[in-house]
């Protein structure tokens, strides 16, 4: 009885129904979707289960993707926007096992994208669907810690308090200091945390063709955004939002429209900046696409290091 | 501090008949007056007289057990308190009333600056440039005789007396009609109590308005208001002109109150 399994005695996906969850389970989450998409912004509870990994690893996620989840979809599962991370390869083995869905790193080729803290670089088409993994969705916890008055407060759409906390960060750093679970206002009403991902992203949340689910394991609370929702990012009129910019382009596939993960590539302090999407950067290389420190022409780099112009034109700025 | 008040006008906040029951245990009975802006009414009594419970009761904050509390609205509408959605009653305390606390810390936020506390009820009712919010909390701390320049300190930096004109500041922003008050100058010591009762006085006379200040400090009540309620063990037991009052009590309480002050 407490012999140890190995992948011979538990075979893929007997013992399981489709997707892990059992049919009652899916369809109550299913009811919470339907509320959620009906009410854009809006925090549904649901009954979440406990999952086989613990919370914080994408538990609400993984869940509104099981309910989703058809034998026919295309999966893709990203961690900060790469395809082979550990919370990525799992989730996507997990499903593979489960499911024994069909499965891609390849965003265009997906049907379901399941994420955590990104957008995909390459802008979503209608009928795909981007399910994200949702920390903390009260996007006034950290303000007002009653949820039976964060509730009330969402009803009432008495957001003045959101503001309170912009008004201070400017008040201290002269700019709104929050850089990622930027606040956002949807069609007008709700108050939405878009979850973590960063504040470049949250551009691509308003009038996307796809449908956007949020799934909250431990919190126990799903959202939505159906698609061509507007969503906007909570501002002063004379401060407005400003996405992430940066100074360099990707180092692998000078992408400089991208977000940008920095790599720390030894010990003096010399960091590269290379795109978070694994796919977007993958596939400009294979266009073509080549940043100053793409390894196949380093060399070739470095010699023309000094007149080398940036995709767009402008003049390299050399890596310190 | 005699002003003639134009009897003419509707009641800005009528109570008729309050009575509060906590179970058995009375809270208060029986209470009624109006109050018209301009005026000023205090309410005074010992501890545990049910001053606390007609102010919650009169603020829509507890619902009251017999009794109905009428208002005027700015739209002219005389509106029960109790018929009022929640919503409605939220918009009337960030708009039409200012509630200002005994303890600072209750009624301020004391983790954001001194500017954040005074425009949160701006961004509450939809402004949305910074540069006005600022503008208008540097002007309401200089009315209330803070330094400007300390807008970005948290009130936790602020002395007693700041806090509660911070306080103040924070909720005459949005120019409320009716401005409760619960001992505003409880715990301060006697010389900044003067230029806070001072600093109210100026204002209220400024902006018109009325307001009901709960108070076990006779002085208090005569050097801010026109009327006084006394209260005792719930009841109201005796109500009129301030000096009045004060100078010729009738009911027994009253006489022992006022004699218990000391006269310098």
């Amino acid at each position: 009885m407490n012999a140890p399994l190995s992948p011979q005695t538990a075979p893929a996906a007997t013992g399981y129904n489709f997707a892990y969850l059992d049919e009652q389970t899916k369809r109550m989450i299913r009811r919470a979707l339907l509320k959620a998409v009906a009410i854009p912004g809006h925090q549904v509870p649901f009954a979440a289960r406990d999952m086989p990994m613990p919370y914080g690893w994408g538990t609400g996620g993984i869940q509104v993707t099981a309910a989703i989840l058809g034998s026919g979809d295309v999966l893709k599962v990203i961690d900060q926007g790469a395809d082979d991370t550990t919370n990525a390869v799992s989730i996507r083995a997990f499903f593979q096992k489960t499911a024994n869905v069909a499965v891609t790193t390849r965003t265009a080729e997906a049907t379901v994208i399941q994420t955590r803290h990104r957008i995909p670089e390459k802008p979503l088409k209608a009928g795909q669907t981007l399910v994200f993994q949702v920390p903390i969705p009260e996007p006034l916890r950290f303000l007002e810690p009653r949820e039976t008055e964060t509730r009330v407060m969402h009803a009432l759409a008495d957001y003045g308090l959101m503001h309170v906390k912009l008004y201070e960060d400017i008040a201290k750093h002269g700019h709104i200091a929050k850089t990622y679970a930027y606040p956002v206002e949807v069609e007008g009403r709700y108050v939405m945390d878009p979850s973590p991902i960063p504040k470049f992203d949250n551009p691509k949340l308003s009038m996307s063709p796809a449908l956007q689910l949020f799934g909250a394991g431990r919190e126990k609370r799903i959202y939505a955004l159906p698609p061509f929702t507007r969503v906007k990012s909570l501002d002063f009129e004379d401060h407005p939002f400003e996405p992430t910019r940066f100074e360099a382009p990707c180092a692998l596939c000078g992408a400089t429209d991208s977000y940008l993960d920095e790599v720390v590539t030894d010990d003096r302090g010399t960091r590269m900046f290379v795109c978070s999407d694994t796919d977007h950067c993958e596939e400009r290389r294979a266009d073509g696409h080549r940043g100053l420190l793409a390894g196949d022409d380093l060399v070739d780099t470095i010699t023309r290091e000094a007149d080398v112009e940036r995709d767009d034109g402008a003049p390299i700025v050399p890596l310190p | 501090m005699p002003m003639p008040i134009p009897i003419s006008t509707p009641p800005l906040l009528e109570a008729r008949g309050l009575t509060k029951f906590y179970g058995d245990r009375l809270g208060c009975r029986d209470v009624s007056f109006d109050i018209r802006e301009g005026e000023v009414l205090a309410i005074v009594g010992e501890s545990g007289s049910g001053k606390s419970t007609l102010l919650s009761l009169l603020s829509g904050q507890l619902p009251a057990s017999a009794g109905e509390v009428l208002y005027r609205t700015r739209a002219g509408e005389i509106r029960d308190l109790a018929a009022l959605s929640e919503a409605e009653r939220r918009f009337l305390f960030r708009t039409d009333w200012g509630f200002v606390h005994q303890d600072a810390a209750r009624g301020l936020r004391m983790g954001v600056s001194a500017g954040g506390n005074v425009g949160e009820r701006l961004m509450a009712v939809g402004a949305r440039s910074y540069g006005a919010i600022r503008a208008k909390a540097e002007d309401w701390l200089d009315r209330v005789e803070i330094d400007p320049t300390r807008i970005d300190e948290p009130p936790t930096a602020y002395s007693g007396g700041m806090r509660q004109r911070l306080q103040i500041a924070r909720n005459l922003v949005t120019a409320p009609r009716l401005v409760f008050m619960d001992e505003p100058t409880g715990g301060l010591d006697v010389s900044v109590q003067a230029r806070l009762l001072d600093l109210v006085r100026r204002l209220v006379a400024d902006m018109g308005l009325a307001v009901i200040v709960v108070t076990h400090d006779l002085a208090v009540a005569r050097l801010l208001s026109h009327r006084i309620m006394v209260m005792k063990q719930g009841r109201v037991i005796e109500e009129g002109l301030t000096d009045r009052v004060l100078d010729d009590p009738r009911a027994a309480y009253t006489q022992l109150l006022v004699s218990s002050i000391l006269q310098p």
